[in-house]
């Protein structure tokens, strides 16, 4: 797997993406400046990850999201090439037209940073089928805007489509207002894009990939990324 | 020129920013206080007197970046 991790200024998760990336794939992900114009040649997944890219200013991912890499990582994109964008690169993925929707403001107005768990929907995409559809993976959450909002037209799509990849729910697997940590529509965590090669979801699963430091829940998206790499070459 | 472009938050969208400034109103005492939206104002120079030129120039920078229509509205205030 040839990684590519996009870097902003104001990103802060880049390197335990790496740091994951390697562990999982064996390979070194390349690091790509916001101002450089090409991915590297070969890129088989390119990595918005997460942080506070330009401080939050504006909107969050707003101002990232027209960087000049970023027109590069559409062309990408729209050629079938995979795209994981994580927390704020959710957010920057959203801003940038990739994904529909846009993360809200946390309806409990908190910044919530801890383990939450999260149904996988679908198990027959290339970022989870390391899962079952239906399972339940605890991963860490660390924002202030991740309320997954749409009009109510584009999340009929989204639910008719079955776009919606990732929901928040209690431990046991069903849906409850409890447990949308952020107040997102429908508890959605994770949404696909139309042609099923955009991921972004808010949740961290790279940070949950060691059994050192904790559950391993994560490491089925990167496994399963690797595999589907490996199956198409 | 001056110019100010006014960002608010579509009705109906949930601004829990809003609803907690109102909360403080409230609790300062400011009665007759019924709902707070929390929008954005830009103060923007515009090179140029040609006042169309400057609407047409502001409308794009709303549409492209400094609203997100998705949740957003703009107005555009060309101030002379």
């Amino acid at each position: 797997m040839k990684a590519a991790v996009l870097v902003f200024p104001g990103i802060n998760r880049e390197r335990d993406m790496a740091r994951t990336l390697r562990l999982t794939s064996g390979r070194e992900p390349a690091m790509v400046w916001h101002a450089d114009t090409e991915l590297p040649p070969g890129t088989d997944l390119v990595v918005i990850p997460g942080g506070f890219s330009y401080g939050d200013y504006l909107r969050c991912g707003a101002i990232a999201a027209r960087a000049p890499i970023m027109d590069a990582v559409r062309a990408y994109a729209d050629k079938g090439g995979l795209v994981l964008a994580v927390c704020n690169g959710f957010q920057i993925a959203c801003e940038a037209g990739m994904l529909p929707g846009v993360l809200m403001r946390n309806s409990r107005l908190k910044f919530i940073c801890r383990d939450i768990f999260l149904k996988v929907e679908r198990s027959d995409t290339p970022f989870t089928r390391g899962y079952n559809a239906g399972q339940v993976i605890r991963v860490p959450t660390a924002h202030g805007e991740g309320n997954y909002a749409a009009d109510a037209e584009t999340i009929a799509r989204l639910e008719g489509e079955g776009r919606v990849i990732f929901r928040y729910v209690a431990p046991d697997g069903s849906r409850n207002a409890a447990y949308n940590v952020n107040g997102s529509t429908n508890s959605i965590a994770g949404i696909i894009n139309e042609r099923g090669n955009v991921l972004g979801l808010m949740p961290h699963p790279e940070n949950h990939v060691e059994a050192a430091i904790g559950p391993t829940d994560g490491r089925g998206l990167f496994a399963g990324l690797v595999d589907h790499l490996a199956k198409a070459a | 020129m001056k110019a100010r472009v006014t960002v608010t938050l579509k009705s109906g969208i949930l601004d829990p920013q809003g609803k907690a400034i109102e909360g403080a109103l409230r609790s300062l005492g400011l009665s007759g206080v019924s709902s707070v939206r929390q929008g954005k104002v830009f103060d923007i120079e515009i090179e140029g007197g040609d006042r169309a030129r400057a609407e047409a120039l502001l409308k794009q920078a709303a549409d492209k970046l400094l609203a997100n229509t998705v949740i957003e509205n703009y107005r555009v205030d060309v101030l002379g």
